[in-house]
């Protein structure tokens, strides 16, 4: 077999590494803040693309779904309330900070050079502990996207933490920012009827297929890329549009505040629910071949899943199931919630509070 | 056969490619908002469909090519309605074009800021 001259996956991660190089730039030079916010969505959504190139697929999802979509809005958000362009600063004061950076970036560089090669069979990380995953995971769990297996079930410990972290994060800027009730005291913005009818006829077939391709991501998440972390955002990117286009009063009918606070609680308490539950079975916490007693797993039929003849592990598979559901609803709750606390602080909201 | 449907693809996908560079090059030089945001939905609907049809070229008959086509119903829904929203909101804010005048809904007074440039940044 002949080697190409220009390896076509090569020359794809050249491109798109400079062209993070040269968004990332933009971003410092630009001093408008909408338009550093907007080179930051472009900047995440060009590093999902070299993720994609770089096979990891979940974690360019995640790239795209959160870096990209949510924290543009939720930035967006914030710059309703701030000034819209950076003061000129005085190049004495970036002497310090820069030779820091440069100082950083060339260790880096220099501690990139002892890196094994991309995808590297020998390298410590695919030969050792990588490769116990791969070979166990398809004995111990049944799963066929080995990524969801690993966190989700291997490190359930370690994802109940980020699904606390997410539900801290909703605490915090909720704490900060109030949870966006006072929205209702501002007086209805006026939207004539016939100037946004186009994005109105959109958004109303949009909404429903993205919430339907939010569950199609959260129920495949352990055969394919997916998983709760991106159906949560996707479904909240879902209720999002629907504020933006129908204005927030209508959303917070349909999705009232308190519910978005309660369902981020009970999420973690879903997704802990299930540890607890493999305790009183007899195992440890978040042991999810505990998570159903000998008698339930037996009157599960063989054939639920079409296959009889492949083992199933069905303690394993709804764990799995049951907490991606207490992730899904954690993370889409917590950043609706986000999304309100800053679109119910407008300067006009903020106004119609102090008159009452 | 399938050496033809190869070349037929290729040049598709290129065509497609070449659009979407001329639609970059319109939103660096066209002279306002209007005429940018035309060049960049043609980027987004003209240069799309063109790869896309040379995907479907590419690939054989089949589950991909309906993937390929649902695809293209989302990008044809999504990105006028963005370039129509975009447009919108900068009417709305007073932005007028810097060629020619158009009116709405016979509605041409100057909004807040009639400078014709909201684009550039």
């Amino acid at each position: 077999m002949s080697t190409p001259i220009l390896d076509a996956s090569f020359a794809l991660n050249v491109a798109l590494l400079l062209m993070l190089v040269a968004i990332a730039f933009a971003v410092v030079r630009t001093r408008s803040l909408l338009a550093a916010i907007l080179l930051m969505s472009v900047y995440s959504l060009a590093s999902a693309a070299w993720l994609m190139v770089a096979d990891a697929a979940d974690v360019a999802f995640t790239e795209a779904v959160v870096g990209a979509g949510v924290s543009t809005i939720v930035l967006l958000g914030a710059i309703l309330l701030a000034r819209g362009e950076t003061e000129r600063v005085n190049w004495k004061l970036m002497i310090v900070p820069g030779v820091l950076a440069a100082v950083v970036g060339g260790v880096l560089i220099y501690a990139a050079s002892g890196l094994p090669n991309y995808g590297d069979p020998a390298s410590p990380a695919n030969s050792h502990v990588g490769r116990a995953y791969l070979e166990a995971t398809y004995r111990d769990i049944g799963a066929p996207n080995v990524v969801t297996a690993v966190l989700a079930s291997y490190r359930g410990f370690d994802t109940l933490g980020e699904t606390v972290v997410i539900f801290a994060a909703c605490i915090g800027v909720a704490l900060m920012l109030g949870f966006g009730s006072r929205a209702t005291l501002a007086p209805p913005t006026e939207i004539p009827n016939d100037q946004h009818v186009v994005l109105r006829v959109v958004a109303k077939l949009l909404i429903p297929l993205i919430v339907l391709f939010a569950f199609y991501v959260q129920f495949h998440g352990d055969l394919g890329a997916g998983g709760g972390f991106q159906a949560g955002v996707i479904m909240a990117v879902a209720i999002i549009l629907h504020a933006l286009v129908f204005g927030l009063r209508a959303t917070m009918a349909a999705v009232p505040v308190s519910l978005a606070r309660s369902v981020a609680a009970l999420g973690v308490v879903v997704y802990a629910g299930v540890g607890i539950v493999c305790i009183i079975n007899g195992g440890g916490f978040l042991d999810y071949d505990y998570l159903f007693s000998p008698r339930v797993e037996a009157m599960i039929p063989a054939n639920l899943l079409g296959d009889p003849n492949h083992v199933h592990h069905w303690g394993q598979h709804f764990g799995i199931l049951f907490i991606e559901i207490g992730v899904l609803l954690t993370v889409s709750a917590t950043i609706v919630t986000m999304f309100y606390g800053f679109a119910g602080r407008t300067i006009e909201t903020i106004e119609a509070e102090r008159r009452t | 056969m399938v050496e033809a449907l190869h070349w037929i693809g290729g040049a598709f996908i290129v065509a497609g490619a070449l659009l979407s560079i001329l639609g970059a090059v319109g939103v660096l030089r066209f002279p306002d908002v209007y005429t940018r945001i035309h060049a960049a939905s043609l980027t987004d609907t003209g240069g799309a469909t063109l790869m896309l049809l040379g995907m479907g070229f590419l690939s054989p008959l089949g589950f991909v090519t309906l993937k390929l086509l649902l695809v293209w119903g989302f990008v044809m829904l999504t990105s006028p309605a963005a370039a129509n929203a975009l447009a919108n909101a900068a009417y709305g804010a007073g932005v007028r074009p810097r060629i020619g005048t158009f009116q709405i809904m016979g509605d041409d007074k100057p909004g807040p800021a009639s400078s014709g440039d909201g684009a550039a940044s």
